[in-house]
């Protein structure tokens, strides 16, 4: 059987595209960028007419895709974890509305913050909103549970949350594509047509059936064909494995010989008839789940009534991802590490490109900014971050999207005057504008920097929003025009762009400085688009 | 038929080629493989790793264990150095003495080629040389590196030339070929250095 080599956000991509799906909806974030970007690479989606392009935030996102849904054909949207906290709101209604087509959310979570500022797990979200969730252990599994979700949305009229973490997202490994690929829905809109109307009247009925349906959805993790028990032999110990907590189990037990009986869990809400088995015949229950402890705080419950062990009582890590030898050790392996790391290996943090455009904000900030005394930056989430790292050491806050404007209003309103934020173009669209419009009501003493590379660099150089429109944007939303700046991001404007600073940090009200240079990453990466297409127009020719 | 490789580097040194290129090899050969790398943040500079594994038989963890690495494949010598708690007793480390300097407190190069040379299973090659002398360019340093890491990797040595071929067939016959040539002086490099 041919075999693709796919990442697992690639085999996710695949499988949606493989699976009738008409459109999907992102915006990027590490570790689920490459779902969408996989979507918008791929000729075949591009010959089905999917639709593709970035949205301004996960909230915009995933209401198209509810809107899809609702014309009945089938959507996805993808994020990674703390985006679902900005789509939470329609998230949560999302599972009272329903599904019409099918509509699968792919959250991507990374514990151990490779690259994210916490290591919630969306299952939580999932358990909150009661609907089902699907978590792959394998690339196979991902291509197959994406098809699968869409029919499991259809057939539980609900979204389904599809969730992955890091290590399954990065990783790749040979998919079995199906041989067949089903066919986008048509047009279909939903037949009680006050279905997605959460008027109170209209969202108590859904409600109650949301509810009603939660012994549905537990059938069909019942009966899910990734849901399965392994009989065991030795039944001191019985174990539940979820997601990628099986492969950690296996691994240690490479000749298959796992001599306890095994719960492999790879759909939610968890499959009551394996698990009621497992902890009675067995004197003990090991979870191993990446993540929270969710399924082990659910059967240990606050009475502590069942004995289960896992990351709660320190047999496992409490916090960060699952490892082998982790879990190895868990299992009363005795895991030999290798030598130590010698004291002379030096860190190697992650760093601002040389010629990056932000270098000429912080060099020229820093210096205006100890003018007045340190303590007034607020920043925001981007490659820009990275100026709360040596040289620079320029930043005092990074909370979430957005939160760089609406933090140094706020300390303003405390008297910290000058307050500071620094944004970047893509951040500034995605949640930035409405906490512009907060300060401009109310005339806030704070300077906003809008860092603009034209790019989302921290991703991979994908399309922002922002592009083109900051200054009408800024405009509209009512910054003077006195007090709106553009200026060229070069080392030889860095005296202008302290000029500008010290000026508007006297300005009793809302200034918005935009030191604007494209991305040095997007740069070369377009060049070589166009020097490839060039070509490519020369050998037809 | 099983091997579990640590791939390091610095971020934008092109590891992910040479993982890339085995494996394409290990799935044309109908062999198992996982291959985990660094996306997002780290890519900037930073240190990146990827895992790579191959096999006869089906393979569960995309992580390979504390202590069960069979090499540390590494372009850059201090990176060899920060995941010797992957490797496994006897196994080697095959590392680029050519430092990737981009912090201040880059230890001393002697100090480093010193801890190298105390390692029990070790190659240190100067992969950027022998790519310039064998041909004409540096960019095919990668391809030393895998092939002076080949003697130790349980995969025949002509299906990492297929490889190869595979991934920059693309790109015509003459990079094809560079990288090929890349490979030989690596593993021949490796067979009288090991």
């Amino acid at each position: 059987m041919q075999k693709s080599l796919l990442l697992g956000v690639e085999a996710i991509a695949q499988g949606a595209i493989d699976g009738g799906m008409s459109g999907v909806y992102a915006y990027p974030g590490t570790p689920s960028t490459e779902i969408t970007e996989y979507i918008q690479h791929s000729k075949q989606a591009q010959e089905l007419n999917i639709h593709r392009d970035w949205a301004a935030n996960e909230k915009t996102a995933m209401e198209s895709a509810l809107g899809m849904s609702y014309a009945g054909k089938r959507s996805m949207v993808c994020m990674k974890h703390v985006g679902l906290n900005v789509a939470a709101d329609c998230f949560m209604n999302a599972a009272i509305t329903g599904a019409n087509g099918g509509m699968l959310i792919v959250v991507a979570d990374d514990p151990s913050m490779h690259s994210s500022q916490n290591e919630q797990d969306s299952r939580v979200y999932g358990k909150f909103a009661m609907m089902p969730i699907l978590e792959p252990s394998n690339q196979q599994e991902a291509y197959d549970m994406t098809r699968f979700g869409f029919e499991l949305s259809e057939a539980c009229e609900i979204p389904v949350l599809l969730r992955l973490t890091t290590r399954l997202a990065h990783s790749r490994a040979g998919v079995v594509r199906a041989a067949e690929v089903v066919a986008q829905n048509e047009m279909k809109l939903p037949e009680d047509k006050v279905q997605f109307v959460l008027l109170p009247g209209i969202a108590r009925k859904r409600y109650k059936l949301l509810l009603n349906n939660q012994a549905k959805f537990e059938t069909a993790s019942e009966e899910s064909p990734y849901n399965t028990y392994t009989e065991g032999t030795d039944k001191s110990m019985g174990i539940i494995a979820c997601g990628l907590g099986y492969n950690y189990l296996m691994e240690n037990y490479p000749n298959g010989d796992c001599p306890y009986p095994v719960v492999k869990v790879s759909q939610y809400p968890i499959p009551r008839t394996m698990i009621q088995k497992i902890t009675s015949e067995c004197d003990k229950v090991m979870i191993l789940e990446e993540g929270y402890p969710v399924v082990e705080e659910m059967l240990k419950g606050y009475l502590e009534k069942e004995a289960v062990i896992g990351r709660l009582d320190g047999t496992l890590s409490r916090d960060g991802e699952l490892k082998p030898e982790m879990v190895g050790r868990a299992l009363g392996f005795d895991v030999e590490e290798g030598a130590e790391v010698p004291n002379l290996v030096s860190a190697r943090p992650p760093a601002l490109c040389v010629g990056c455009s932000h270098i000429d904000v912080y060099t020229a900030l820093n210096e205006v900014v100890a003018e007045y005394g340190e303590g007034r930056v607020f920043a925001d989430i981007g490659c820009y971050t990275l100026g709360a790292l040596p040289p620079f050491n320029a930043i005092n806050s990074c909370v979430d999207m957005g939160a760089s404007i609406t933090m140094a209003k706020g300390a303003a309103d405390a008297g910290l005057i000058p307050s500071v934020a620094v944004i970047g173009d893509s951040t500034f669209t995605h949640s930035g504008m409405t906490g512009l419009l907060d300060a401009i009501n109310e005339k806030t003493p704070i300077t906003v920097i809008i860092s603009d590379n034209e790019s989302i660099s921290m991703t991979g150089g994908q399309h922002s929003s922002a592009k083109g429109k900051l200054e009408a944007i800024c405009e509209g939303l009512g910054v003077e025009e006195d007090h709106l700046h553009v200026l060229t991001a070069v080392p030889k404007k860095r005296d202008d762009l302290k000029e500008m600073l010290r000026k508007e940090f006297e300005y009793q009200g809302v200034s918005v400085i935009i030191p604007r240079r494209v991305c040095v990453q997007k740069n070369v990466r377009d060049q070589k688009i166009k020097k490839a297409a060039k070509a490519k127009a020369a050998a037809k020719a | 038929m099983k091997t579990d490789m640590v791939i390091a580097g610095v971020g934008g040194q092109g590891i992910l080629s040479i993982a890339a290129a085995l494996g394409s090899a290990a799935l044309d050969n109908d062999l198992y493989m996982k291959q985990a790398e660094t996306h997002g943040m780290s890519q900037r500079g930073g240190d990146v790793q990827s895992f790579m594994r191959i096999s006869d038989k089906p393979i569960y963890s995309d992580l390979i264990p504390a202590g069960g690495a069979d090499i540390i494949l590494s372009v850059e010598p201090m990176e060899a150095l920060r995941y010797l708690p992957y490797l496994k007793k006897g196994g080697y480390v095959v590392t680029n003495s050519t430092p990737f300097v981009n912090i201040p407190d880059y230890p001393e190069m002697e100090e480093l080629e010193k801890t190298i040379k105390e390692l029990p299973n070790y190659v240190l090659i100067d992969a950027d040389k022998i790519a310039e002398e064998t041909t004409g360019s540096k960019r095919a340093f990668n391809f030393v590196m895998l092939g002076a890491a080949s003697p130790f990797i349980d995969v025949p040595f002509e299906y990492l030339e297929e490889g190869i071929r595979k991934i920059f067939g693309r790109k015509g016959e003459e990079v094809v070929e560079m990288n090929i040539k890349a490979l030989h002086a690596g593993r021949k490099f490796a067979e009288e250095n090991k």
